[in-house]
């Protein structure tokens, strides 16, 4: 007997006859009826008009019934909001009764019933479910809550059922914690700002305990809560990857990869030399490859996320290379995701086997894959160079077998060779022209060219090759036109006796028979060029290129620090941000800080946990290609919104600077290499600061150790403790050529946005040029926001050093410090630092100070020095405690220089 | 949290839907079959799809596609795995994941779908849950039911549902008390064109059926648990023993569950229970090519190989085959170009070959792929990796059960490269 029978009635009265058999006295035949309805519905078929008559059927004992009717509810009350206020009655009344099952059941449905009219009668019920004495009661009411929240937000804030929710995170059944943990985390969504989740170390230990004992469902749910929470240190983050552990092993992936993502988040904190930090790492390795013998669809998931952990932690998988060899009835989707993770996995020492398997791929059946296969190789050849030249024989190898896509793909990999290691295998080249003819995709076409135009004398018909390709010019893609004109122009400054003719046709065809400006304005500065200044254009088109980095699509380190917080979820998939596509994105975790400046809008995000241990200044750009353009523009956008307000400043600060009779001698910290230029494509920058008449400057010095010239640059701070921020552009006129250093000097004005740094004098930087953007931190010294009216009344030194509590104390000491306290006191002052009286104790000198930072914060001090004794004693005393280590840290600097 | 599930047909008919918060229109599957169009094999549809307003998450399983659709950021895993639950329970209950299984039993499959997610959150996934609420079909219950208007659906609170042991339901009672462990491992290797492994690695399972009465604990050990670095347990398995002692202790579930899955890593060596001799070629001028391949038994530890398979994919452009094979017999269908070569069991005195000629079409180019073989093979009361159960105890219960285990080594994925 099956349902499929309930399908069979289509005849025209259906829905009457479906009529008369709802309203039979029958019990069984009143069942069946509804049978069929449910039955027309699950396909799609409206129903709906039946309404009253299967409301009708509700008041039954009968659970099977009831549960049929709640299905069909369910589904129509939303088209039928005033028949359904008819059920609410019987909903009220299930909710008390004495069947747990049966409470369950009714809060459950009337969760799912969304009309608003019903919610209202909803609440009153919900809040004694969410009390319940049965546990089976409480979790049902828990996810109530979220549905209800979807309907109508307000309202469930109103009733406080959101603090009811948070309590039950600490209730006594573990399923009952994990629903409430699930609903929570589906409110927070919509609720960036909101604490919701605000997680503490008992809240943590009840998590904890919970997660051992509910279902694998709850465990995702509460997996996914602790990867938002920040350890207080590295104990404590030691102890929750201890507990998290055992889920590594569990049958059901989804818990596995959440778990991993605790893991991978926490093991951040903990140092590196630890044991149980190599320990972790051994443990994450076998579950990950476990995932990959799981139903493809997992493994495709599984293989995106690896890809983010071998990029953040290779280690973990080094020694995995096989797992990831790709079996021919993988699914598409599945290889190419391989394919990927085996070069990301390549080193020297398992090169040989990869490309076996490499050069195996790429004779398979599935073109998509033999052209990834095909590139891959090209890319180990570029990612590791003692397999280079093996690489290239197989690339070899594989053009002899004529397969036209395969020969196309190989060309275009041999170029990017080419690039790297410059004058090594030329030799290949007459293989590459015999496959001239068969190119005809514009990326092989453009890169064989490319080959020509740059080794175009050492091809003894470079010129018959490249007239060719002429023939065609205007069907062919602008990415093969603007090739072939570079490559003739080249062709010609090296011959030029033989090519006049050729470079004369291909510059009237970009220039004259083009609509396309691009190539058109190429054309004219290759003309213009070549007809006024041949050695320049020499210069210009035959210059030496800049090297070509070994990874290639490597994401960038900050967005994936902020992917690896994603592991697991749909932003790992998509290696974007969930904020780039999730709509109504989530802030919950996503710290972006906008710091508005003028038109450009630039976003340096903060590091998302600033506890993450990367020295790096986290950053990614707005994101947008507009971004660009915006940047460029900054320099004549930024003064007019910055100078005005601190113009002002600085005519303040001059006449304080006179008013004091500024002293020379602020200390100025030696320069240090900030951005090294391997991290930022070759340009270098060091720098100091120094507060000169009252103005603090940032003094940089930019070197290019690139080969091409550097444009176009612009500064930016993050926000920072004190709003420290440029108090106008970046004075870099002129372009920077390779090898050429600039010092420039920006002065900083204190009125930028304020978020408090860890240290408190961290300053985090983005550069930008005409290559890209890059981001720096560095540390000033406090001693830089010493303002020159710092000296206190005695009087109210003496009133505020009482006033101040002893809490707010800190000693210190300064060791090996040979100044008598005069000479100590006179340099002290040089950086604003003033001596407000001087007292005689049994041979030792107390000196009593006082200090104002830019933003008002007054430091009082309290030097101890005896004479013959070269370590000092101070004690600063101040109302915000946090400046204490940073202001001795300059009575250091300053005393020792 | 997970939205709606629609079940799709190979052709692209949605024949089922279900939501679990607000209707989302079926023109939304529109997305996933453009994609599906796109693809040149069912399986090759991706798996995650994004839509303006919504995410696809789709598997492909029993010919059927489960598709769900999600609005907020989803662990995708917690849904891929949670769809594959929806297939196993519908196996579970009817025998068959199947499009005519579902429409015969559409409103029971509604009714289970309502039970397996609240408003998107897992509700009850346990098989043995489950079937407490909604009784699985049986052809005497069917007409008891009808005779005395009793239904399929439990009335009362399950027990299981709430305590820490929610995976067995109170109250079990056999006459015969039974458990049998089925140790099941299948072997997945690539071997090149010399026989050479490059790549191989054992996936094994224990599977178990229990049914013992009352609330047995049970202890498994084995003879050489070091052998696993790797294990995926069952919820019911109590990590911290395993972590300790290396022995399974659990209180299992009713019925028949996966005790455990775990991977005996490449890095150990894995015996290759056969050796394939093997090849195919095509003659640079004409449009002929031979085939010759021939199994033998390699490291088999002194057990006969049964169920030996071999099954190719031959090129597009092959017209016709010839072949004569000394044992078994071939299958080869012109459509698909799948040659199948059914052999059976392996007699290490006279090997097993296929040979003879192919044919390509007039005209057509030399095949520029290679095409792989796969190995079907099977081994009784084998474990490849040598595992071996040491003993079962049972505590909390006074009966005595009986046992038994049983070994059996499968081909995986096991490809021969040419």
């Amino acid at each position: 007997m099956t349902d499929s029978k309930y399908f069979t009635t289509t005849k025209k009265g259906e829905i009457f006859e479906l009529k008369a058999e709802l309203n039979s006295d029958k019990k069984e035949k009143k069942k069946e009826a509804v049978k069929k309805v449910i039955a027309s519905m699950t396909v799609g078929k409206d129903v709906s008009a039946l309404f009253p008559d299967v409301v009708n059927c509700m008041q039954t004992d009968n659970l099977e019934l009831k549960k049929l009717v709640y299905l069909y509810l369910m589904n129509y009350a939303k088209s039928q909001p005033d028949m359904a206020i008819m059920a609410v009655n019987t909903f009220v009344k299930d909710c008390e009764d004495p069947n747990p099952l049966i409470r369950a059941l009714a809060v459950r449905t009337m969760g799912c019933i969304r009309v608003d009219k019903i919610t209202e009668y909803l609440c009153e019920p919900l809040r004694k479910c969410l009390k319940d004495e049965d546990p089976y009661v409480r979790k049902t009411a828990a996810v109530c809550v979220a549905k209800l929240h979807d309907i109508n937000a307000q309202l469930v804030e109103d009733q406080g059922f959101l603090d009811t929710l948070k309590d039950l995170i600490s209730d006594s059944n573990p399923m009952v914690v994990a629903n409430a943990v699930a609903a929570l985390s589906e409110i927070a969504e919509s609720h960036p700002n909101s604490n919701l989740l605000d997680l503490n170390p008992q809240s943590i230990n009840k998590l904890l305990t919970a997660l051992n004992e509910c279902t694998e469902w709850g465990q995702i749910f509460i997996l996914d809560c602790l990867a938002n929470y920040t350890p207080r240190d590295d104990r404590e983050s030691q102890s929750i990857c201890e507990r998290v552990t055992p889920r590594l092993s569990h049958a059901n992936s989804a818990v596995v990869l959440s778990a991993v993502k605790v893991l991978m988040k926490f093991m951040e904190m903990l140092p590196k030399d630890l044991d149980y930090y190599g320990t972790l790492l051994k443990k994450l390795a076998p579950p990950l490859v476990t995932l990959l013998s799981a139903e493809p669809e997992l493994q495709y998931v599984a293989l995106r996320n690896i890809n983010l952990i071998v990029q953040k932690r290779p280690e973990i998988l080094k020694h995995e290379m096989k797992v990831f060899f790709v079996k021919y009835n993988d699914p598409i989707y599945v290889k190419l995701e391989k394919l990927d993770i085996m070069i990301r996995l390549a080193s020297q020492a398992n090169i040989a086997q990869v490309l076996a398997e490499l050069k195996e791929y790429a004779t398979e059946v599935d073109v998509d894959f033999v052209r990834k296969a095909v590139r891959a190789i090209g890319r180990c050849a570029i990612k590791v160079e003692q397999s280079a030249e093996r690489c290239v024989s197989t690339l070899l190898d594989l053009i002899q077998t004529k397969v036209n896509y395969v020969v196309q793909e190989a060309i275009v990999v041999i170029k990017d060779i080419f690039r790297k290691y410059p004058n090594k295998y030329e030799s290949v080249i007459a293989t590459l022209c015999e496959n001239l003819d068969s190119l005809d995709e514009p990326e092989a076409r453009a890169a064989m060219i490319w080959i020509v135009g740059e080794y175009a004398e050492r091809i003894d018909n470079a010129d018959e090759l490249l007239e060719s390709f002429l023939e065609g010019f205007h069907d062919e893609s602008t990415q093969v036109q603007l090739q072939l004109l570079t490559a003739i122009v080249k062709l010609f400054l090296k011959k030029p006796t033989e090519t006049q003719e050729l470079v004369q046709q291909v510059l009237s065809l970009a220039t004259q028979d083009s609509d396309n400006p691009d190539l058109r304005d190429r054309g004219y500065i290759y003309w213009r060029l070549l007809s006024t200044d041949p050695v320049a254009a020499k210069e210009v088109v035959l210059a030496e290129k800049p090297l070509i980095s070994e990874e290639t699509d490597l994401i960038e380190p900050t967005l994936l620090e902020e992917l690896i917080c994603h592991i697991g979820t749909l932003a790992s998939v998509y290696h974007k941000p969930p904020s780039a596509f999730v709509e109504g994105s989530r802030g919950v975790m996503h710290k972006r800080l906008p710091a508005r400046t003028g038109s450009c809008n630039i976003l340096i995000m903060s590091k998302l946990n600033s506890s993450l241990l990367s020295p790096q200044l986290g950053g990614d750009i707005g994101g947008s290609p507009a971004m660009g353009a915006g940047f460029g523009a900054a320099p004549t956008v930024m003064p007019a919104s910055l100078n005005a307000p601190v113009g002002g400043g600085l005519g303040d600060l001059f006449d304080l600077g006179g008013g004091v009779g500024m002293p020379m001698g602020a200390y100025i910290p030696p320069k240090t290499v900030w951005l090294p230029a391997m991290k930022a494509k070759g340009l270098e920058i060091s720098g100091t600061f120094a507060r000169r008449a009252g103005v603090i400057q940032m003094e940089l010095v930019l070197t290019n150790k690139a080969m091409s010239v550097m444009t176009d640059f612009a500064i930016q701070f993050n926000r920072n403790s004190f709003g420290l921020a440029p108090a106008g552009p970046l004075q870099v006129l002129t372009p920077l050529g390779p090898n050429q250093t600039i010092e420039v000097s920006l002065p900083l004005s204190t009125v930028g946005p304020v978020m408090k740094m860890d240290p408190l004098n961290n300053l985090q930087v983005a550069v930008k040029n005409n290559i890209d953007v890059f981001y720096f931190s560095c540390q000033y010294p406090i001693s830089m926001l010493f303002v020159e009216d710092g000296k206190m009344e005695r009087q109210v030194f003496l009133a505020t050093w009482k006033d101040i509590p002893n809490d707010n104390e800190s000693q210190f000491q300064i060791q090996d410090c040979h100044l008598n306290s005069e000479a100590a006191s006179n340099k002290l002052q040089g950086s604003n630092i003033f001596t407000i009286a001087k007292r005689t104790v049994e041979g030792q000198d107390m000196l009593y100070m006082s200090i104002k930072l830019s933003n008002g914060i007054w430091v009082l001090a309290e030097l101890k020095v005896q004479a013959g004794n070269p370590n000092y004693t101070i004690s600063l005393k101040c109302r915000a405690p946090e400046v204490s280590q940073c202001v001795f840290q300059c009575y250091e600097a300053v005393l020792k220089n | 949290m997970i939205n709606s599930l629609f079940l799709i047909n190979p052709s692209g008919e949605m024949f089922l839907e279900k939501h679990w918060k607000s209707v989302v229109s079926r023109s939304v599957c529109d997305y996933f079959l453009e994609a599906k169009e796109k693809a040149l094999e069912p399986e090759d549809v991706p798996p995650v799809i994004h839509t303006p307003h919504h995410y696809l998450i789709s598997i492909y399983r029993d010919k059927l596609f489960f598709l769900s659709v999600i609005q907020t950021e989803v662990p995708p895993l917690f849904v891929i795995e949670f769809l594959h639950r929806v297939a196993e329970m519908i196996q579970d209950y009817f025998g068959e994941c199947s499009e005519t299984v579902v429409k015969d039993h559409m409103v029971m499959v509604y009714e289970l779908l309502e039970e397996m997610l609240d408003n998107g959150f897992p509700l009850a996934t346990e098989s043995n849950v489950l079937k407490e609420m909604i009784r699985p079909p049986t052809i005497l219950r069917s007409v008891v039911n009808t005779l005395t208007g009793t239904s399929n659906v439990g009335d009362t609170l399950l027990t299981g549902q709430l305590s820490t042991i929610p995976w067995r339901r109170a109250g079990v009672r056999y006459t015969n008390n039974e458990a049998y462990f089925d140790v099941v491992e299948e072997i997945d290797a690539i071997l090149d064109q010399s026989g050479t492994t490059v790549f191989a690695e054992i996936q094994g399972v224990v599977e178990a059926c229990v049914k013992l009465s009352g609330m047995p604990d049970l202890t498994l050990s084995f003879m050489n648990p070091r052998l696993l670095d790797d294990v995926s347990f069952h919820p019911c398995v109590r990590y911290k023993l395993w972590e300790s002692e290396r022995v399974l202790s659990f209180i299992p579930p009713d019925g028949n569950f996966t005790l455990m899955t775990y991977h005996v890593n490449a890095q150990n060596l894995v015996a290759i229970p056969v050796y394939v001799k093997q090849s195919i070629s095509f003659f640079e001028c004409g449009s002929d090519g031979r085939l010759d391949v021939t199994v033998g038994p390699k490291q088999t530890m002194g057990k006969t190989v049964e169920g030996v398979m071999v099954t190719v994919h031959l090129p597009k452009t092959i017209l016709s085959i010839n072949l004569t094979a000394t044992q078994g017999s071939y299958t080869y269908d012109n459509g698909t170009k799948l040659l199948v070569w059914d052999i059976g069991k392996l007699n290490p005195q006279k090997l097993p070959n296929l040979r003879g000629s192919l044919s390509l079409q007039a005209g057509a180019p030399k095949p520029e792929e290679n095409p792989s073989l796969n190995i079907d093979l099977k081994i009784q009361q084998l474990a490849i990796s040598g595992l071996k159960v040491n003993r079962l105890d049972m505590f909390g219960e006074k009966y005595k059960p009986f046992k038994g285990v049983k070994y059996i080594t499968k081909a995986g994925k096991f490809q021969v490269r040419t």
